[in-house]
């Protein structure tokens, strides 16, 4: 029981912080809380079961499609409900927007893919292994991400140049950095990371729409308890979180699992509304 | 000081809430509500269903109306409440674990419930910011489906529970109509006379400047708390009709969906309207109707119009029916305040001693934002307070107001202190201020943002206004008048129809001003009142604010034009580097070597 706690816990963990990087990556860029983090993961399990078993494409061909199919996404997402809204940030009309944006897509892959779970396909032709690839994959996934946006924020420019975006943007601006170039590729940058959430988790999660409102909760809860921004934060809140989770679904039952989710995020939530990790914002008038 | 009495012609027009005033707000919903009484003459039962499903989504929405249109709050997962209350009213009324009670007991006892869970979840939004708010919202569906699904022993799991069968003469399709038209019908005039009351007015404020609702002696938590208790309860009774509509409810009745068209029909109808949100509730229950295929649809559609309202009509129906906002204003229009009328604006305040900080220290991080000041603010004194950039004047003026807490020294009131961090007890104190840059309540009219201001000084609660009873009149009444008043003294009264923000920069510096003296202020404090304004407006503005101080208001100005600071100015203090550089009557500020070489220059 424990083996599978760990691993079916660690793998929906790692989905969950990847999602949880993907509300970081929109949010640096732009200061905007993004309702499509979710979607995009959903969207990575369904473009996954599109491509390989509806079209017959080969893995490795689904994989870059679905990858190439978020980041396109994410630039849609950035262009429509991203780039109007932005002028008056304070008016947090990016959360009806996004959230508007979100639901047309879910809606939309309601009904012209299917209402019903649709099975995922195998990604590796690998024998039995000591942990199934579909628990592995996920983690991964996530690691490689990690590791990967460690390499690109420390050495290379345009790393930096997101850094200093996120750090501040006027001043960015005022150094001549092509903000909204930079913002346009963040979100393309989300829209990979994202469905490569939902791809990795697909065996697991399958290919069904209803994933993205559990996804966005999920992947908002480990953000919102470590502080907007860190992915660090992310990482551990949702391997944590995937762990809990599953523990919690043995022992107690799954609705008892989702109760203390939700108690505990809210409690926490209360108590420090920026985070655990986020430091609180004094200056209002 | 006859003039006293006496603002303009059409002041007093707009003054008068006649009987023609109320009729020409209200025959919108009389036609709706005379059409929805004669629909069973035009449709057959199948209609009345369907009407009966408008009505009952209406009595959700005019709640969640208060919440999300006035106050601004993202609450995205209302179907939670309707769950409740359906499961609620079912439950009761069936005598699963209870002897089973009449339907209307179980109904009203449901409201109570709802009352209660729509202060649990909204709670939240008194700590958290918007998209995390409206992530708890949406946690909250998603637990009261699961519970529902859960808990088989009350709510049958996802068997199903049987909905509550009204009595005689409202258990036919028609009687349920009726019974629902009525409901309907009473939410509605509720809500907009809670809308035009103050309480209306200080959600829009919340939503729109909360720091100067703050500065008003708004108290955000309490507000909302009542705001909560009755749309929580409206919609949990909403939950108990539709379980009567349903006559079967199960955990998937309430889908997500539902959600989103209670949310969607009050962006779709505008924020802080009733008509627009009720007509958005109409469009979107019977727009499926008139195609079936678009039933599959629907949830796609609305999210579609969703997204058509916040990129290019962000004002919604509202805004399309707002004609008169639509007229445009005179040009090259004038601000003549008239002082004269201050009197019966201000009432001496008897008997306030001074304003003062002792040894007063803040900084933040290494930076000494203020350094050991004392300052005096006497009544019925203009106190100017200078300094370059940076000294520390709008920081004094925080601290003063409350939104800072100094680290060390006091800032008192004739001896008293006054409680650090806590800027909506203020204006009980009777200061009042405006801000650097306007803070505007950019959807209400003019007349309401004054109004605004005053808004301590209602006497009636929150159910008095809610059924317009005689306190909430006499109130309205009152800050009517005294804004009308105020409006004519700064010279803004040919405005008061206005929406806010189609004012002008140097209108905007006088409206708050005028919203500042509904406060009836013994303390007045002035960010940078000039900045921006003509040379002839700051000239009046001078008058003006001389007039106040004459009334026995203390004046504390924080100004960069030197000329106003001299001329208007009992005396003046100068800050440098956070610390008095200078202090005296503006002739030995003028002439102190100091302030010259560091400020004035020569």
């Amino acid at each position: 029981m424990l083996e599978s706690i760990v691993s079916y816990g660690l793998a929906i963990g790692g989905v969950y912080a990847l999602i949880g990087i993907t509300y970081n990556v929109m949010f640096t860029a732009s200061r905007v809380f993004s309702f499509t983090a979710g979607m995009l993961g959903m969207l990575g399990g369904v473009f996954g079961a599109l491509f390989i078993n509806r079209l017959g494409l080969p893995a490795g061909v689904g994989f870059i499609a679905t990858l190439a199919a978020g980041a396109a996404i994410g630039v849609v997402t950035e262009a429509v409900t991203v780039r109007p809204v932005l002028k008056n940030l304070e008016q947090h009309l990016y959360v009806l927007s996004t959230l508007a944006f979100a639901l047309l897509v879910q809606q939309f892959t309601a009904i012209e893919w299917s209402t019903e779970p649709q099975p995922f396909p195998r990604l590796l032709n690998i024998g039995e292994s000591m942990v199934d690839q579909q628990f592995w994959l996920p983690v991964l996934a996530c690691a490689t991400t990690i590791v990967g946006l460690e390499l690109l924020y420390r050495y290379t420019l345009v790393g930096r140049a997101f850094l200093a975006i996120a750090e501040d943007s006027y001043a960015a601006r005022a150094l001549g950095l092509p903000e909204q170039n930079l913002r346009i590729a963040s979100y393309a940058l989300a829209g990979v990371i994202g469905t490569l959430a939902g791809f990795a988790g697909g065996e697991m999660l399958l290919a069904f729409f209803a994933n993205a409102p559990m996804l966005n909760f999920y992947g908002f809860v480990p953000v919102a308890l470590g502080g907007m921004g860190s992915n660090r934060g992310a990482v551990i809140g949702g391997l944590a979180l995937g762990l809990f989770q599953q523990a919690a679904n043995f022992l107690v039952g799954g609705i008892f699992a989702s109760v203390a989710v939700f108690t505990v995020f809210i409690i926490v939530l209360l108590a420090r509304p920026e985070g655990l990790a986020g430091a609180a914002v004094t200056r209002r008038v | 000081m006859t003039d006293a009495s006496a603002p303009s012609a059409a002041a007093t027009r707009l003054a008068a809430s006649g009987l023609p005033a109320k009729l020409e707000a209200a025959w919108p919903f009389l036609t709706l509500g005379v059409a929805g009484a004669c629909l069973p003459l035009f449709g057959d039962t199948y209609w009345g269903v369907i009407a009966a499903r408008a009505c009952v989504y209406w009595v959700l929405v005019s709640g969640l109306n208060l919440v999300v249109g006035f106050a601004g709050q993202i609450a995205i997962g209302w179907v939670a409440l309707l769950t409740l209350g359906a499961y609620t009213t079912s439950v009761l009324a069936a005598g699963t674990v209870t002897p089973p009670l009449s339907p209307y007991v179980a109904l009203a006892l449901a409201g109570a419930v709802g009352a209660v869970f729509g202060v649990i979840v909204g709670l939240p939004a008194l700590r958290l910011r918007t998209f995390y708010f409206a992530m708890t919202t949406l946690g909250f569906a998603t637990i009261v489906t699961q519970v529902a699904l859960a808990w088989q022993s009350v709510t049958g799991g996802g068997i199903g529970v049987e909905g509550p069968v009204l009595p005689e003469p409202f258990s036919s399709t028609w009687g349920f109509y009726y019974f629902c038209l009525g409901l309907a019908g009473i939410c509605t005039w509720m809500t907009a006379n809670l809308a035009a009351s103050r309480f209306g007015r200080a959600l829009v404020a919340i939503r729109d400047a909360e720091v100067a609702a703050e500065a008003a002696g708004i108290s955000k938590p309490r507000l909302l708390v009542a705001v909560f208790l009755f749309s929580g309860a409206v919609a949990a009774i909403a939950g108990g009709l539709f379980a009567s509509l349903q006559s079967y409810i199960t955990p998937d009745a309430f889908t997500f969906d539902l959600s989103v068209l209670f949310f969607i029909a009050i962006l779709i109808g505008g924020r802080g309207s009733i008509l627009g949100p009720l007509l958005g509730t109409i469009i979107l229950t019977v727009l499926p109707e008139f195609a079936a295929p678009l039933v599959a649809w629907s949830t796609f559609l609305y999210a579609a119009l969703l997204l058509i309202i916040v990129l290019a009509l962000p004002g919604g129906i509202a805004a399309l029916l707002d004609y008169k906002n639509r007229r445009p204003l005179k040009r090259n229009r004038e601000i003549v305040p008239r002082p004269d009328l201050l009197a019966g604006v201000l009432a001496r305040n008897a008997g306030v001693g001074a304003l003062t900080l002792d040894g007063v220290a803040l900084s933040f991080g290494g930076v000494h934002a203020i350094d050991g000041l004392d300052l005096e603010i006497r009544p019925g004194e203009v106190h100017g307070l200078i300094g370059p950039n940076g000294s520390g004047k709008t920081t004094t003026l925080n601290m003063i107001s409350g939104y800072y807490a100094p680290q060390t020294g006091q800032v008192r009131l004739s001896g008293t202190t006054l409680p650090p961090r806590a800027p909506h007890l203020r204006a009980a104190h009777r200061i009042a201020r405006t801000f650097q840059t306007p803070r505007l309540i950019g959807a209400a009219s003019v007349l309401q943002n004054i109004m605004v201001g005053g808004t301590i000084d209602g006497r009636g609660m929150f159910v008095e206004s809610l059924l317009a009873l005689p306190r909430h009149r006499r109130d309205e009444a009152a800050l009517r008048a005294a804004a009308m008043l105020a409006l004519a003294a700064v010279g803004l009264e040919q405005l008061a129809p206005v929406r806010a923000d189609r004012l002008q920069h140097g209108e905007l510096r006088f409206m708050e001003i005028a919203r500042a003296l509904m406060l009836r202020p013994a303390f007045l404090l002035l960010d940078e009142p000039a900045a921006g304004l003509s040379a002839e407006e700051i000239r009046r503005l001078g008058a003006l604010i001389v007039a106040i101080s004459r009334r026995g208001t203390g004046v504390l100005l924080v100004e960069h034009h030197a000329d106003l600071i001299f001329d208007i100015c009992d005396r003046v203090t100068v800050l440098n580097l956070g610390k008095v550089l200078a202090a005296g009557t503006p002739a030995e500020i003028r002439s102190h070597r100091e302030v010259v070489n560091a400020y004035l220059g020569a």
